[in-house]
């Protein structure tokens, strides 16, 4: 049985011995120890899995891992560069953009990879590019407003656009 | 295995509390404070509202080797650090910032100081569980008073210390200092060398909420960095060294009996530990990818009996249930009052309705996972879990074992919304590691936690009602079958009313699940408000209105109302406005949707019609806010999960199958689903905080039926309302 023997994950080329029809997600996981990605569905449905491939965002749980060889693999792991946080981390953490936090690292990538092809997506743009990303715990506004914080379509620690959300009514 | 006496107990304890016998304040030191090294530990005793909650549990000892009576404890370690240890458990909530809030605000501690040791069942205090809403109201009390005595004890210390009078001493920013600034200490000058153990008082007076300095801010997520980075490690990350993956056999329906299996295939396969023991059937394996292929080779012949499916449903659930434990009549109800005869001869107009709701799933994005390892008698076990110590008791039973030889460890999870009180991943993962002789980590796959995880109830509610001209309502005769007792009282004044719920035998396993049957209860009674209101021609927030004096209810009813402008303009075309409000784990909420009918997407049927839920507005009241940034993201998390139930989540079933246990045909809401979502938090700094992770769901689904009788004159009456979109009369 073929087998895939090297992967180039996070700018770093990492020795492997795996079956070519091995899922990505299990070789990042259990052979790579890199567990950020989260496996949710295993049917491409969820994104918690997706990572980037040559900056593409795909499904890993669903990626024979032969398909990621000759290609430059990109995880949560990856996505802060020498300690400082990616802007769309920040952004995240800004928004409070999670809850249990489970499908924030595909959240993450999947955002990663739209603002790489868009770089100042709409709304609609936005909700077109993650609609294959499932959140449980219903925090999609406030990645929306992440996404925009991070692209700068939405001014960092502004209210969300006039109408989304009030202030409290003290008493 | 699978304990359903249980989870039916689990559902219904916590509406029928019972005093049980307080413990006796009995300390064994020497065992419990091994763990701790040297400093200050605080020790809290249980107060009588915790062993009230303690008292619902049916089963469940407490650790032996741990202090009985004690509620929770803190440590002071020499570094100045402060770790605070409880039974409660993070799963998205997010009571670990809150309760952290809470403690670094009684200290006057900066938050990054204090850090939690939760759902550890070997170093913390026992706990029910984290379910109910509980923890705000019960947990942060008790953490605040432990902080505060602390902070009182260390004052006198360092006062000592300083040989200065404790009343010139107060802790600003995690320091000691006197009234001019001329003497300061910090707090790991006091803990040094010293291994003290100090039980604070009871009646320590805490904080006030109008007081509260970091509590009633809006921290950011103490492990927010973690989660963006990929570095947190939910159970399904856990490595243990020589650690296998599990597999389990699943039998071919519900309540299946194993009758042969063979395993010579598997057993072939190198590295492959084969397990069978009653109707258990899995393996384990040096890899994941062959633990898979081992138990897809074992041929296992099961034998099922005839079971039924959704079209039965309702009519099942209505017959009575074979045992009825703890429900029943008036279970969760109240007496009648007066008789619903008279009531309904007074009235101008009476009506009659039946509702229902469908089971759901929780679908949490983790499913259930556990790493297990023994180590001689000992098994500790590793689980996302609601319920550490009742996971804990389950391995005890289901392995002999006395529950000092379990520990569990809960991972802060991802995500339960009540689906994860049980244990039945954590017992599976134990028995593969046990036969392996080393640790055994099992991942159920998506398709196995929409199968043999368990569901949120279906029920059938009866509403009949009477009502006069001017909008009084004179009869309430309401009857809630299967779907539980939760929120089924109502807060309007009415004076004849007939509140039941009955016990009935469900198909499929049931149990909790975010707000219970709060949902089906709102659904019913405020669709059925607004049919009322319809009746005698009157607006749908000025009938609710004649018809209650709670304050509060009114406070969120009419901010929800004006946010959205209600009565202020007439919906556009195709658009339709719908009103709900509520009350429930002393919280009180009011929805107003606006819906808008399109044409169908490729989701539904092409012949009808989608129902946008275009904007939601929703006001929420659950006493003095403790994060408002926190809060706004549970309400907006329930309106958008609420969605799903509301519009289109159903389980399908089939002789003892589910037909839809894929993402792929079970629809959950996602970025396309979501309304423009407008909150309105009352913050009533007069009132002690409830909890809040739970209420904020139950309002939309009938403010959305309502919106959709406004917009198309159709009167939908159950959940989901339009999983193929709205049928269009020609």
């Amino acid at each position: 049985m073929a087998r895939v023997t090297e992967l180039n994950v996070n700018g770093k080329k990492m020795t492997v011995d795996v079956d070519s029809t091995a899922s990505l997600l299990s070789v990042l996981r259990n052979d790579l120890q890199l567990t950020g990605s989260k496996y949710g569905c295993g049917e491409g449905q969820c994104g918690a899995c997706t990572v980037l491939l040559d900056n593409q965002p795909v499904r890993s749980c669903i990626t024979q891992v032969a398909r990621a060889a000759a290609k430059q693999v990109t995880t949560i792991e990856g996505l802060a560069r020498e300690g400082t946080l990616h802007p769309l981390q920040d952004a995240f953490i800004k928004a409070d953009a999670m809850q249990c936090a489970y499908c924030t690292s595909g959240m993450l990538m999947a955002a990663a990879g739209l603002l790489k092809k868009t770089a100042k997506p709409s709304r609609d743009e936005i909700i077109e590019g993650m609609n294959g990303n499932v959140c449980r715990c219903g925090t999609y506004q406030r990645i929306i407003d992440a996404i925009q914080i991070a692209s700068g379509t939405q001014a960092a620690g502004l209210q969300p656009a006039e109408g989304v959300r009030t202030k409290e009514a003290s008493r | 295995m699978i304990d359903e006496q249980n989870i039916n107990e689990i559902e219904l304890d916590r509406f029928e509390l019972f005093e049980r016998p307080q413990h006796n304040f009995a300390l064994d030191r020497r065992d419990f404070l091994k763990g701790f090294g040297l400093g200050i530990v605080f020790i809290v005793p249980v107060t009588r509202a915790l062993a009230q909650q303690r008292g619902e549990s049916g089963r469940g000892g407490f650790n032996q080797s741990l202090p009985n009576d004690v509620g929770a404890w803190i440590h002071l370690d020499e570094d100045g650090r402060i770790t605070v240890f409880t039974g409660k458990v993070e799963v998205g909530q997010n009571t670990r910032t809150t309760l952290t809030q809470s403690v670094a605000d009684e200290l006057h501690v900066p938050v990054n100081s204090v850090h939690l040791v939760m759902g550890d069942t070997d170093v913390v205090p026992f706990d029910m569980g984290t379910f109910g809403s509980r923890s705000t109201p019960t947990m942060a009390p008790q953490l605040r008073k432990a902080a505060a005595a602390a902070r009182e004890m260390l004052i006198a210390m360092a006062a000592e210390q300083m040989k200065i009078s404790p009343a010139d001493l107060r802790i600003v920013d995690a320091r000691f200092v006197n009234h001019d600034k001329s003497k300061t200490l910090t707090l790991a000058e006091v803990a040094k060398g010293r291994k003290l153990v100090k039980v604070i008082p009871d009646d320590i007076a805490i904080l006030q909420p109008k007081d509260w300095t970091i509590a009633g801010t809006s921290v950011t997520k103490v492990d927010a960095k973690d989660f963006v980075t990929g570095a947190h490690q939910y159970t399904t990350d856990i490595q243990r060294e020589g650690m296998l993956y599990g597999k389990v056999v699943r039998p071919s329906a519900f309540n299946a009996t194993l009758i042969s299996a063979d395993t010579k295939a598997a057993e072939a396969m190198s590295g492959v530990k084969v397990v069978t023991d009653g109707n258990f059937v899995g393996v384990a394996s040096s890899d994941q990818q062959t633990a898979t292929k081992a138990a897809t080779a074992i041929v296992a012949n099961w034998k099922a009996s005839p079971q039924p499916s959704n079209a039965e449903l309702f009519d099942l659930l209505r017959k009575p249930a074979a045992n009825a434990r703890g429900g029943g009549e008036g279970g969760g109800g109240t007496r009648p009052q007066g008789s619903i005869a008279t009531g309904l001869a007074a009235a101008d107009k009476k009506l009659e309705q039946t509702y229902t709701v469908a089971y759901i799933a929780h679908a949490p994005l983790e499913p259930r996972a556990a790493v297990a390892e023994w180590n001689g008698d000992k098994l500790t076990v590793w689980t996302g879990s609601q319920r550490p110590f009742g996971v804990r008791s389950e391995l005890a039973e289901a392995f002999h074992l006395s529950e000092d030889k379990v520990r569990v460890v809960v991972p802060d999870t991802g995500s339960g919304y009540g689906g994860k009180h049980t244990g039945e991943c954590a017992i599976e993962a134990a028995r593969l590691a046990k036969s392996a002789g080393k640790p055994v980590k099992l991942v159920w796959t998506r398709e196995e936690e929409f199968t043999w995880a368990y569901f949120r109830p279906a029920g059938v509610i009866d509403v009949k009602s009477g009502v006069k001209n001017d909008g009084t309502i004179t009869a309430w005769e309401f009857h809630n079958y299967n779907s539980g007792p939760s929120g089924i009282q109502i807060n309007y004044d009415i004076p004849k009313t007939d509140i039941r719920y009955h016990a009935a035998d469900s198909p499929l396993r049931q149990g909790s699940y975010r707000g219970l049957a709060a949902t089906a209860n709102h659904f019913a009674r405020e669709s059925f408000i607004d049919e009322l209101a319809h009746a005698v021609n009157m607006d749908a927030l000025e009938f609710r209105l004649k018809n209650t004096k709670d304050e509060r209810l009114r406070g969120v009813l009419t901010a929800a109302a004006d946010k959205f402008g209600w009565g202020k303009a007439k919906p556009a075309a195709n658009h339709g406005f719908g009103i709900s409000c509520g009350f429930e784990k002393g919280g009180y909420v009011a929805t107003c949707a606006e819906i808008a009918l399109e044409p169908a997407t490729s989701k539904e049927d092409p012949k009808n019609r989608r129902v946008r839920i275009v904007r939601v507005v929703e006001a929420f009241d659950c006493g003095a806010v403790v994060n408002p940034m926190h809060l706004k993201n549970q309400i907006e998390g329930s309106i958008v999960q609420a969605i799903g139930g509301a519009l289109f989540e159903s389980i399908e079933f089939k002789d003892g199958k589910i037909l839809n246990p894929k993402f792929s045909s079970y629809r959950v809401p996602r970025f396309s689903d979501l309304p423009v979502i407008e909150t309105v938090l009352v913050d009533r700094r007069d009132i002690p905080s409830a909890g809040a992770g739970e209420t904020p769901i139950v309002g939309l689904a009938p403010a959305v039926a309502n919106a959709i009788f406004n917009a198309s004159g159709v009167r939908l009456r159950s959940l989901p309302l339009v999983p193929r979109g709205l049928e269009v009369k020609s």
